[in-house]
C-alpha cells in the first residue's frame, strides 16, 4: 500500500495537478527561496551535476552511505567535506544541535564586530577616532564615547542574555537521553553522543532523537505507532512497519548488536513523507521508504519499545532541514530608518563641506590678516578648511542621533512588555499569556497588509464534534426536549445509562435519546449501526477504557458518538468486528472492507450478521452516495435538504446508506474481488472496479453533520481585520472541500463570492502570458507595467487553489525537468550561450508568472491555498512579499508552519497547543487566533503610531539642536565653534531631551483600546505608511530647521549690541549659550508635550522634570564649587547666574519659545479642522462615542439552502487502516483479542458458536 | 488645549475573563500601567483653547513690546568711533605703527544730558573673539591660580604658551590679544579747564568672575613674587602684575582683564570700560555739552578691518538699548493677534461639518 501511494507522488507531475495530493515539489523549490533572484551556477559545477543528472536515476539518489553499528565506517576519508583550508569534517553531522551565536570567549569580539557592522555604530567609532585628531577636534571626547559606550553596553548585555537563553535550550535537548548500543549492550547515552549509524532503542512517549530506520518494536509485525505533532501539526497517529526480515531477526539485544547492514540512501533533504534507500544484509537488498522511517520531532506513542537505526543525525535530519534558514528580520520602519539615517548624513557631509569651503574662503579673506589669531601653524587657508570639513562633521554629528537606535529598542522592548502583560490577550483556560518572543517587530505590527493562517489548530481547535444528524429525513441534534418542542435553553444529554460513553460528547437533542431508547423507527438505530461498523478505527483497551485511534479525526468523532449513543465499537480481528448494541454484544463476521480513497470519497463494509444476512454499509460523500442511490428512495429529497441545512452551518456533513445483499450475489462478487485482489498490475484500478459493482442500489440512512470546531471569535476577528483593510489567505495541508468549507465558516467566503479555481485562474493567467510575450517579449519587464486587472471590479471574489496547480502555475518543476531533458551536455560554445540564455528566458518568464499570479491573487478578497506543503506556504508567503513590496503575516499552530513563519515579515504562533515548533520560530506567540486582532489593530496600531511620533520628533529634535551650529558658523569665521557648552552637547540627547519622547514612545494613545477595535478602518494609516515616510521625514526636518533658526536668529537680534541690566554686556559667548540652550530645551520639551496626545502623570513629570533638570544641572555646573574642583573642565562658571538674572534674557527666551512654538500649534489646528484624520475625528468625539457604549456586532447573516458548496467529505486525506485490518498485521496475536477487550465470558462464548 | 480626564477607562476596561477568582501563575497583572490604562488627559486642540491662546498671547506681547521699546528709546546712547581710518579722524596717524605712544583727541557733544549711572563700553568690531581657535587658547587653571598651571600651562594656549623658556602667564592668544587702549573723558566747561569725568575701573567685571573664575597664584608677599617664574604675554608692554596699582585688581584679578578674557559671542561686540557713578539726584551724571575723548592709541585693528568705538550709554531695568526686542515682541503680539482672528474665521467655517456621523470608517 505504502509503495502505491508514494508512487502516486512520484508520478504527479506527468499528470494534471491533482487536487488530492499533496505535491512535494520542495527539493527544487528550496533555492528559489533562499536566495532571491536567479543564482548563477559556476560553470564547472553545473557540468558535473549535469552529468550526475545522466547517470542512473537510482545511483544519483542513494549516495548516503550508513553501515549500522560501525562507527569508523562514517569517518573514512571519502566522507570528509573540506572546511576550511585543511581542516576536514565528516559529511555526516553529530545529533548535537547548535542554536547559539556565541561562547564565552567569542562573545566579546564578535558581539562588537556584529554590532559595528551597524553602520551607525561604526559611524560613531569613526567620529571617536576623528576627535582623537589633535588639529580637528572640536568637541570633547567624552561627548561622543560616554553615549556609545551606553548604546553598545545596553545591546551587548541584551545579546548575551539571548544568547544564554539559547544555551540552555540547546544543553537541555543535547542531554536528553536514550539508549544507545555501545560494546555489545544497550547504555544509556546523550543525543549529542548519537552518530550515524547507531542502534538506539526508544520507548512508548519517547521523543525521536534523529531520523532512524525502524528495525523492530515490541508491537506485533513491528507495527511502531508515532505522532507527528510537532512536525505537521496532526495529532492523530501514524504507524510505521519495520521490514519483515529486520522484524524476524532483530528482536533481542545481541541480534540488534550484531547487525551489520549496510543503508544506502537518498542525501539528506526537507521532504517529510519521502525517503528511499535499500538495506543490504545478509547479501540480500531490500528496498526502504518512508513507511519505515522514524523522523526526528515525532513520539513513540502505544508502543513499548522500539529499535531503531540511525541515518540521519543532527542538522541532516528532515525536521532540521525542514526548519530553513533563520532569517533576521527587520521592520520597514528600520529600514526606512536607516535610509534617512543615509540621507542625513549626505546633508551632513554636504554642510561640512559648504562650511569647510566657507572657512577656507574666510581664512583668506579675514583670518589671515587676524593677528590675534594667529596660532603658530602655517597651514594654507585651504588646508585650515580641509581641517574644519572634519571639524563640523565632528560639532553635527548630532544630526545623525547616537541615541537613536537604543532608543528605538527601548521603545520595542516596552510596547514588548505590554504584549506579554496584557490581560485581554491571556488565555485563563490554558495559562498562557501572550508573549513577544522578538522585541524587534512591533510597529511593524501595525502595517500589515496580509495575514497568511494555518487552518488546521489556528482558526480551529483541531477538534471534530459530532453535531446533527439527519435520520430518515428527521433532523437530530437541535436543542429539543424528549418530546420535540425547541428550547433555546436546554440541558445536555445525560449519557449516563451508557456505561460505555465517554462523556466529552455535548449533544442537546432529548428527543434522539428518546427515540433510540424507545427503538419505534429501526432505521435510528441502523444508522448508529453503521457508524459503529462502518470504520476503519483501532480500539485500545488501557485500563478498561476505550481508546480509539483513527486515521482521521473526523473518524474517530463518529465512531466516538455511536458510542455515546449506545452503538459501541467494542473490537475487531482480522474478520470480525464486535459491536455493544445497547448493551447487547454481538460480533459481526467483516467480509470486506472497501476503503476510503480519495477518488471513492466514500468506504464500505460488508458484514455478515449472527443471523446469517449480509449486509453492506456505506459512507461517504452525499455527491457519490447519491449517484449509487436506488431509485426507490423515499428520503432522498429530506436528505438532500438537510444536506444543505448543514452546509450552510458549515458543518461536515456525510451520507450514510446500506444495502442487503444475497448470498448468492455476495458468493459471485467475492470471486471478482478476490481475483482483483492478487491483480498484479494496476491492483487498485481493478479494485475499485469491483468495488463500484457492489456499492450500487443503495438505501439511504441518513446523513451526518461534524463541526470542525472554529476557535472562538474566528468569524468577528476576521470581518474586523478584513474591516481595517487586511487581506487574510488561508493556507492549509487539509482537502479542497475542508478548506473551503471553513473559509464559510469562518466568514472568509459568503454567498455572494465567486469562488476561482486553479484551473480558471490558470487559464486566465495563460491568456495574460501571452498578451505580455506579444507586447514585450522577453523584454516585458522593460516596457512599463501594465496593470489591468484580472477580474472585472465590484465583484466579491475569492481563489482556492491545490498545491499541484500551485506548482503548476508557477512553473515550479516540470519545467525544470523537461528543459534538463532537453538540454544535456553544452558541447560547443554556442550550445552553451544558448543554454544560459533559454535559462535566462525561463527564469524571467518565470518571475512574470509569478508576478501575474500574486497579482491576480492579489485581486481576490480571500485566497484559500489547500494540499500545500510547508515549503509551499513559505513560498506563497515569499511571493507576496517579494512582488507586492507588502507587510506580511504568518500565523500557525505546527511544525509545519515553521517556514512560513519564518518567511513573513512577522510569524505569530499559536501556543498552548502540544508541538511547540512554531511557537519557537515565531515573534509573537499567543493562545486563540481571535487574539490577534488585538494584537493588529491595538497593539501594532499604538506601537506604529508611537514609533511613528518617536522617529518624526526624534529627528525634528536633533535638526533644532544640532543646526544652531550652522546658523551660528556664519558669525564666527565657520571656526566650527560650538554654539552651546560641551556639557550641555553631552547631555542633550541623553538626560534633557529624551524621558519625554520615550515615555511617548512608550504610553502614547491616540484612541483608546476600545475605540480601535471599534474603527479598525483606523489601522489603514499603518499599512499606507502615512505617519512616517519621507515627506513627514522632510516635514519634521524642515520643521527642525526653522527650529533652529528662529532659536539662533531671536537671540542674535536681541543680543547684537546690547547690554545688560547691570552695564555689564551680556553678549559674551557664554550668556549667548546658555540663553539658547535654555530655549532650546524648553522649546523641544513643550513641543513633545504638544505632540502627546495622552498625558500620564508621568508624561507631565518627566516633561517639567527635564527642564527642571536642565536647568539644575546647569546651574550645578555653573557654579563656584564645581569650579574650584575642575578649572578645566567647567569653564562657563557663573554664567547660569549671571545671564538668568536679567529680565531680558527671560524675554528672549519666552519670545523664541513662543515663535517656535504658536505655529505648531496653529498649524496642527487648521490641519484639525479643516483636514481631520479619522483619529481625529474620533478623539474629538471621545466622549460622545463612549456614550454610545454598546456597540452592536454585526447581525451574522444566515445562509441556508444553498447546494453549491457543501459536502464536506468528513474524511481526513490519509487512507484509512482497512489494508492493515484485512492482513491482520496489527492484532495481537498472542492473546486472545476478544479476551482483550471483553471481560465477560458470553463473548467468548459466542465467538466459539460463531466459529 | 482641552483636558480630558480619562480614569474611568480604569473602571471598565477590565478583561472579561478576569472573574476568574482563582490566580494562575502566569496571569498577567491586572494593573493600570501594565493594562496601559494610567490615567491620563488626552489634550486635543479644539476652538475653545487654541483661539483664546492666540488671543491673550496676543494680548501680553503688544504691550511687553510697548513696553520694551519705550524703555529702549528713552536709553542715551553715544557711540564714537576712533578707529581713524577716515584721514580726517584725529586718530588717522595712529594707524602707523611707527608712532608710540600715540593720543589722539576726539571731540564730540551731547546733546540731551545722561542721567543716572553711565556706562562707558569700548566696542570692537570684525574682531572674531568667537573663533574656535581663539577662544580654546586660555588655561582657565592657570587663570584659577594653580600653581602647576602657572608654570606649565596648558597645550591650548600654543603658540603663547611658552617665551623664552618662561611660562607665559597669563597664556593664549586670549589674553596675548587683550584690548590695550586708555580712554579718558573729559568735560569742557569752559575752553581753558577741561573737567576729567571720574571713571571707576571696579566693578565691571562679573561677581563671580572676579572672585571665583579668576584669582592669583597663592604664595608670596608681593603680586610680583608669585608670578617670578613667568614671562608676559608676547604683545603686552608690561606684565601682568602691573596692570593696575591697586593690589585687589592687579594681576589675574585684574577687572579689565577679567573682561577681556570673557569672550564675546558675536565679531561685533562691546565691552564694558569704566562706570562714570552718578553724584547726586539733582545733577545729571554728564550733563549736555561739549566733551573730548582722550585716546592712547595702542591697539591695532586696521589689519583686519576692524574698528574700534567707544560708547556712552545709560541703562534701564532690561539693559541698554536695543529696539529689535521690542519690535519683535509688537510683531510677534500682533501676528498671534491676528492668527487668533483668522482661525476664528476659518473655525467658523469648518465648525459645522464636525459631528460623529462623518466618521466614515
Amino acid at each position: 500500500m505504502s509503495s502505491e501511494r508514494d508512487s502516486e507522488t512520484t508520478f504527479e507531475e506527468d499528470s494534471q495537478p491533482n487536487d488530492e495530493v499533496v505535491p512535494y515539489s520542495d527539493d527544487e523549490t528550496e533555492d528559489e527561496l533562499d536566495d532571491q533572484g536567479p543564482a548563477v551556477e559556476p560553470e564547472q559545477h553545473r557540468v558535473s551535476r549535469e552529468a550526475e543528472e545522466n547517470r542512473e536515476t537510482f545511483r544519483k539518489d542513494c549516495t548516503w552511505q550508513v553501515k549500522a553499528n560501525d562507527r569508523s565506517f562514517h569517518e573514512q576519508l571519502q566522507f570528509m567535506n573540506t572546511k576550511f583550508f585543511c581542516i576536514k569534517e565528516s559529511k555526516y553531522a553529530n545529533n548535537a544541535i547548535k542554536t547559539y551565536k556565541y561562547n564565552a570567549f567569542t562573545f566579546l569580539p564578535m558581539n562588537l564586530f556584529e554590532q559595528f557592522k551597524r553602520a551607525a555604530n561604526f559611524y560613531f567609532l569613526v567620529l571617536l577616532i576623528l576627535q582623537a585628531i589633535p588639529q580637528i577636534t572640536t568637541l570633547a571626547w567624552y561627548t561622543t564615547l560616554v553615549p556609545l559606550l551606553m548604546v553598545l553596553g545596553i545591546t551587548a548585555i541584551k545579546d548575551l542574555v539571548d544568547d544564554v537563553a539559547r544555551h540552555k535550550m540547546d544543553n537541555e535537548i543535547n542531554n536528553r537521553t536514550c539508549e544507545v548500543i555501545k560494546d555489545g549492550r544497550f547504555k544509556t547515552a546523550k543525543w549529542k553522543e548519537i552518530q550515524v549509524g547507531d542502534v538506539i532503542r526508544l520507548k512508548k512517549n519517547d521523543f525521536i532523537p534523529a531520523d532512524i530506520l525502524l528495525l523492530s518494536s515490541s508491537e506485533p509485525n513491528s507495527l511502531c505507532y508515532v505522532e507527528t505533532a510537532e512536525l505537521d501539526g496532526e495529532t492523530n497517529l501514524k504507524f510505521k512497519m519495520a521490514l519483515e526480515v529486520t522484524h524476524q531477526y532483530l528482536q533481542r539485544e545481541n541480534s540488534l548488536a550484531t547487525f551489520d547492514g549496510f543503508i544506502e540512501c537518498e542525501e539528506p533533504n526537507n521532504r517529510l513523507d519521502k525517503f528511499t534507500g535499500t538495506l543490504f544484509w545478509r547479501n540480500t537488498s531490500f528496498p526502504l521508504d518512508a513507511d519505515k522511517i522514524l523522523l526526528r520531532g515525532c513520539v513513540i506513542r502505544n508502543t513499548d519499545f522500539c529499535h531503531g537505526l540511525v541515518i540521519f543525525a543532527g542538522a541532516d535530519t528532515k525536521i532540521m532541514k525542514n526548519s530553513g534558514k533563520t532569517r533576521f528580520k527587520r521592520t520597514k520602519i528600520d529600514y526606512l530608518m536607516n535610509y534617512m539615517v543615509y540621507t542625513i548624513f549626505v546633508v551632513l557631509i554636504l554642510l561640512s563641506a559648504g562650511l569647510a569651503i566657507g572657512h577656507a574662503y574666510w581664512e583668506a579673506q579675514v583670518g589671515n590678516y587676524s593677528w590675534y589669531l594667529y596660532d603658530g601653524e602655517d597651514f594654507t587657508p585651504s588646508y585650515r578648511g580641509f581641517l574644519n570639513f572634519w571639524g563640523y562633521i565632528i560639532v553635527l554629528n548630532t544630526m545623525v542621533p547616537i541615541s537613536l537606535y537604543v532608543s528605538v529598542e527601548v521603545i520595542r522592548l516596552g510596547q514588548s512588555y505590554f504584549i506579554n502583560w496584557d490581560l485581554q490577550m491571556y488565555y485563563p483556560e490554558k495559562d498562557t499569556p501572550a508573549k513577544a518572543r522578538t522585541t524587534t517587530l512591533n510597529e511593524q505590527l501595525g502595517q500589515i497588509h496580509y495575514i497568511f493562517s494555518d487552518k488546521t489548530g489556528t482558526l480551529t481547535q483541531n477538534i471534530m464534534t459530532f453535531k446533527k444528524c439527519c435520520i430518515n429525513g428527521q433532523i437530530y441534534g437541535d436543542h429539543r426536549d424528549a418530546s420535540q418542542n425547541n428550547h433555546s435553553k436546554i440541558e445536555q444529554v445525560d449519557f449516563s445509562w451508557n456505561t460505555f460513553a465517554d462523556g466529552k460528547l455535548a449533544f442537546y437533542d432529548h428527543y434522539l435519546i428518546e427515540q433510540i431508547q424507545s427503538g419505534k423507527e429501526s432505521e435510528i438505530r441502523q444508522f448508529f449501526f453503521l457508524l459503529a461498523v462502518c470504520h476503519t478505527v483501532m480500539v485500545d483497551r488501557i485500563d478498561g477504557q476505550l481508546n480509539y485511534q483513527a486515521a482521521s479525526p473526523d473518524e474517530g468523532a463518529l465512531v466516538s458518538a455511536a458510542r455515546n449513543f449506545g452503538f459501541v465499537f467494542l473490537a475487531r480481528t482480522q474478520n470480525t468486528i464486535t459491536i455493544s448494541e445497547l448493551g447487547t454484544e454481538r460480533t459481526y463476521h467483516v467480509l470486506a472492507i472497501l476503503d476510503f480513497n480519495s477518488d471513492r470519497k466514500r468506504m464500505s463494509i460488508i458484514v455478515r450478521t449472527p443471523e446469517g444476512n449480509i449486509r453492506l454499509y456505506c459512507k461517504g460523500a452525499d455527491t457519490v452516495i447519491y449517484e449509487r442511490l436506488h431509485q426507490m428512495n423515499p428520503t432522498k429529497q429530506e436528505t438532500q435538504d438537510a444536506l444543505d441545512i448543514f452546509a450552510s452551518e458549515t458543518l461536515r456533513t456525510l451520507c450514510l446508506c446500506y444495502k442487503e445483499i444475497e448470498e448468492k450475489e455476495f458468493e459471485e462478487w467475492n470471486k471478482k474481488f478476490m481475483a482483483a485482489c492478487i491483480a498484479p498490475i494496476n491492483r487498485d484500478e481493478a479494485l475499485d472496479k469491483v468495488y463500484e459493482e457492489i456499492e450500487k442500489d443503495l438505501i439511504l440512512l441518513g446523513a451526518t453533520a461534524i463541526e470542525d470546531k472554529l476557535q472562538d471569535g474566528v468569524p468577528e476577528t476576521i470581518s474586523k481585520l478584513a474591516k481595517a483593510d487586511i487581506k487574510i489567505w488561508v493556507l492549509t495541508g487539509d482537502k479542497k472541500e475542508t478548506a473551503e468549507n471553513i473559509g464559510f465558516a469562518c466568514e472568509l467566503l459568503n454567498e455572494d463570492t465567486t469562488i476561482c479555481y486553479g484551473e480558471d485562474i490558470n487559464a486566465l493567467l495563460h491568456t495574460r502570458m501571452e498578451n505580455q510575450r506579444n507586447r514585450g517579449g522577453v523584454y516585458a519587464k522593460f516596457v512599463s507595467p501594465v496593470h489591468e486587472p484580472f477580474f472585472p471590479s465590484g465583484e466579491n471574489r475569492a481563489l482556492i487553489i491545490t498545491g499541484s496547480w500551485l506548482n503548476e502555475i508557477l512553473l515550479e518543476k516540470k519545467t525544470k525537468r523537461s528543459k534538463i531533458l532537453k538540454l544535456k551536455f553544452p558541447r560547443t560554445e554556442e550550445e552553451r550561450r544558448m543554454r544560459t540564455q533559454s535559462k535566462r528566458r525561463l527564469e524571467a518568464r518565470k518571475e512574470q508568472r509569478q508576478k501575474n499570479f500574486v497579482d491576480l491573487a492579489c485581486e481576490c478578497s480571500a485566497v484559500i491555498c489547500c494540499r500545500v506543503t510547508p515549503k509551499q506556504k513559505a513560498m506563497v508567503v515569499d511571493l507576496v512579499k517579494r512582488y507586492k513590496k507588502a507587510i506580511t503575516l504568518a500565523i500557525g499552530d505546527g511544525a509545519n508552519d515553521v517556514n512560513m513563519i519564518k518567511t513573513a515579515h512577522i510569524g505569530v504562533g499559536i501556543s498552548g497547543q502540544e508541538g511547540m515548533q512554531a511557537v519557537m520560530s515565531s515573534d509573537y506567540s499567543f493562545a486563540q487566533f481571535r487574539y490577534l486582532q488585538r494584537l493588529l489593530l491595538v497593539h501594532g496600531r499604538w506601537s506604529y503610531i508611537r514609533m511613528c511620533k518617536f522617529l518624526r520628533y526624534f529627528f525634528y529634535k536633533n535638526f533644532a539642536f544640532t543646526l544652531v551650529h550652522f546658523w551660528y558658523s556664519f558669525f564666527n569665521g565657520y571656526s566650527a565653534q560650538t554654539a552651546y557648552e560641551d556639557w550641555f552637547i553631552t547631555l542633550y540627547n541623553v538626560l534633557y531631551s529624551s524621558l519625554p519622547v520615550l515615555l511617548m514612545g512608550l504610553l502614547d494613545q491616540d484612541v483608546s483600546d476600545k475605540l480601535s477595535l471599534r474603527f479598525p478602518g483606523l489601522y489603514m494609516v499603518g499599512q499606507r505608511d502615512l505617519l512616517f515616510n519621507y515627506k513627514r521625514f522632510f516635514v519634521s526636518l524642515v520643521h527642525g530647521i526653522l527650529t533652529s533658526m528662529i532659536l539662533f536668529f531671536i537671540p542674535l537680534g536681541a543680543y547684537l549690541q546690547t547690554v545688560g541690566q547691570d552695564g555689564e554686556a551680556p553678549s559674551d559667548y557664554q550668556s549667548f549659550a546658555v540663553t539658547i540652550a535654555s530655549a532650546l530645551i524648553i522649546t523641544v520639551n513643550f513641543q513633545i508635550g504638544l505632540d502627546t496626545s495622552y498625558w500620564t502623570f508621568v508624561n507631565a513629570f518627566s516633561i517639567f522634570g527635564s527642564i527642571a533638570l536642565y536647568f539644575g544641572i546647569m546651574f550645578d555646573f555653573h557654579s563656584a564649587g564645581i569650579h574650584v574642583l575642575f578649572p578645566s573642565a567647567f569653564q562657563f562658571t557663573g554664567t547660569a547666574s549671571n545671564a538668568l538674572r536679567q529680565p531680558y534674557i527671560w524675554l528672549t527666551i519666552i519670545l523664541t519659545v513662543a515663535v517656535c512654538l504658536l505655529p505648531v500649534i496653529a498649524i496642527r489646528f487648521l490641519s484639525m479642522t479643516i483636514w481631520p484624520s479619522e483619529s481625529d475625528k474620533i478623539q474629538k468625539h471621545r466622549k460622545r462615542l463612549k456614550a454610545e457604549e454598546q456597540w452592536k456586532r454585526r447581525q451574522q447573516v444566515f445562509r441556508r439552502g444553498v447546494s453549491s458548496r457543501r459536502s464536506a467529505y468528513a474524511f481526513s486525506h490519509q487512507r484509512g487502516y482497512a489494508d492493515l485490518i484485512s492482513s491482520g498485521r496489527s492484532i495481537r496475536k498472542k492473546r486472545s483479542p476478544l479476551d482483550a477487550i471483553i471481560a465477560d465470558g458470553t463473548a467468548e462464548y459466542r465467538r466459539t458458536v460463531e466459529s | 488645549m482641552a483636558m480630558n480626564y480619562n480614569a474611568k477607562d480604569e473602571v471598565d476596561g477590565g478583561p472579561p475573563c478576569a472573574s476568574g477568582g482563582t490566580a494562575k501563575n502566569r496571569r498577567p497583572d491586572n494593573t493600570a500601567f501594565k493594562q496601559q490604562r494610567l490615567p491620563a488627559w488626552q489634550p486635543i486642540l479644539t476652538a475653545g483653547t487654541v483661539l483664546p491662546t492666540f488671543f491673550i498671547i496676543g494680548l501680553i506681547f503688544i504691550p511687553i513690546g510697548i513696553g520694551i521699546f519705550v524703555t529702549s528709546n528713552n536709553i542715551r546712547e553715544i557711540e564714537i568711533d576712533y578707529t581713524g581710518t577716515d584721514p580726517s579722524s584725529p586718530c588717522n596717524k595712529c594707524l602707523s605703527p611707527d608712532v608710540t605712544p600715540c593720543i589722539c583727541t576726539i571731540n564730540f557733544t551731547l546733546e540731551q544730558s545722561f542721567e543716572g549711572n553711565v556706562f562707558m563700553y569700548y566696542g570692537l568690531s570684525n574682531f572674531y573673539q568667537n573663533h574656535r581657535r581663539y577662544v580654546k587658547s586660555r588655561d582657565d587653571s592657570q587663570l584659577n591660580g594653580d600653581v602647576s598651571a602657572l608654570l606649565n600651562p596648558s597645550k591650548e594656549c600654543e603658540p603663547y604658551r611658552r617665551n623664552e623658556d618662561k611660562p607665559i602667564a597669563p597664556c593664549g592668544a586670549i589674553a596675548n590679544s587683550m584690548f590695550n587702549d586708555t580712554l579718558e573723558l573729559f568735560l569742557i566747561g569752559n575752553e581753558s579747564h577741561p573737567t576729567p569725568i571720574p571713571l571707576k575701573k571696579k566693578g565691571i567685571a562679573w561677581w563671580t568672575d572676579k572672585n571665583v573664575k579668576f584669582r592669583n597664584p597663592p604664595g608670596g608677599e608681593s603680586l610680583e613674587e608669585r608670578f617670578k617664574d613667568t614671562t608676559k604675554p608676547v604683545n603686552w608692554v608690561k606684565p601682568v602684575y602691573m596692570l593696575d596699582s591697586e593690589p585687589d585688581n592687579n594681576g589675574f584679578i585684574n577687572e579689565d582683564f577679567i573682561v577681556w578674557m570673557r569672550t564675546a559671542a558675536l565679531p561685533t561686540f562691546r565691552k564694558l570700560y569704566r562706570l562714570i557713578e552718578r553724584k547726586s539726584d539733582l545733577h545729571p551724571t554728564l550733563p549736555a555739552g561739549r566733551y573730548y575723548l582722550n585716546i592712547t592709541y595702542n591697539y591695532p585693528v586696521h589689519s583686519f578691518d576692524g574698528r574700534k568705538r567707544m560708547i556712552l550709554s545709560t541703562i534701564s531695568w532690561m539693559g541698554g538699548k536695543n529696539p529689535f526686542l521690542g519690535i519683535a515682541y509688537i510683531t510677534i503680539g500682533s501676528i498671534s493677534f491676528l492668527l487668533g482672528v483668522v482661525l476664528l474665521v476659518i473655525n467658523h467655517k469648518y465648525r459645522n461639518s464636525s459631528n460623529t456621523a462623518d466618521i466614515t470608517i
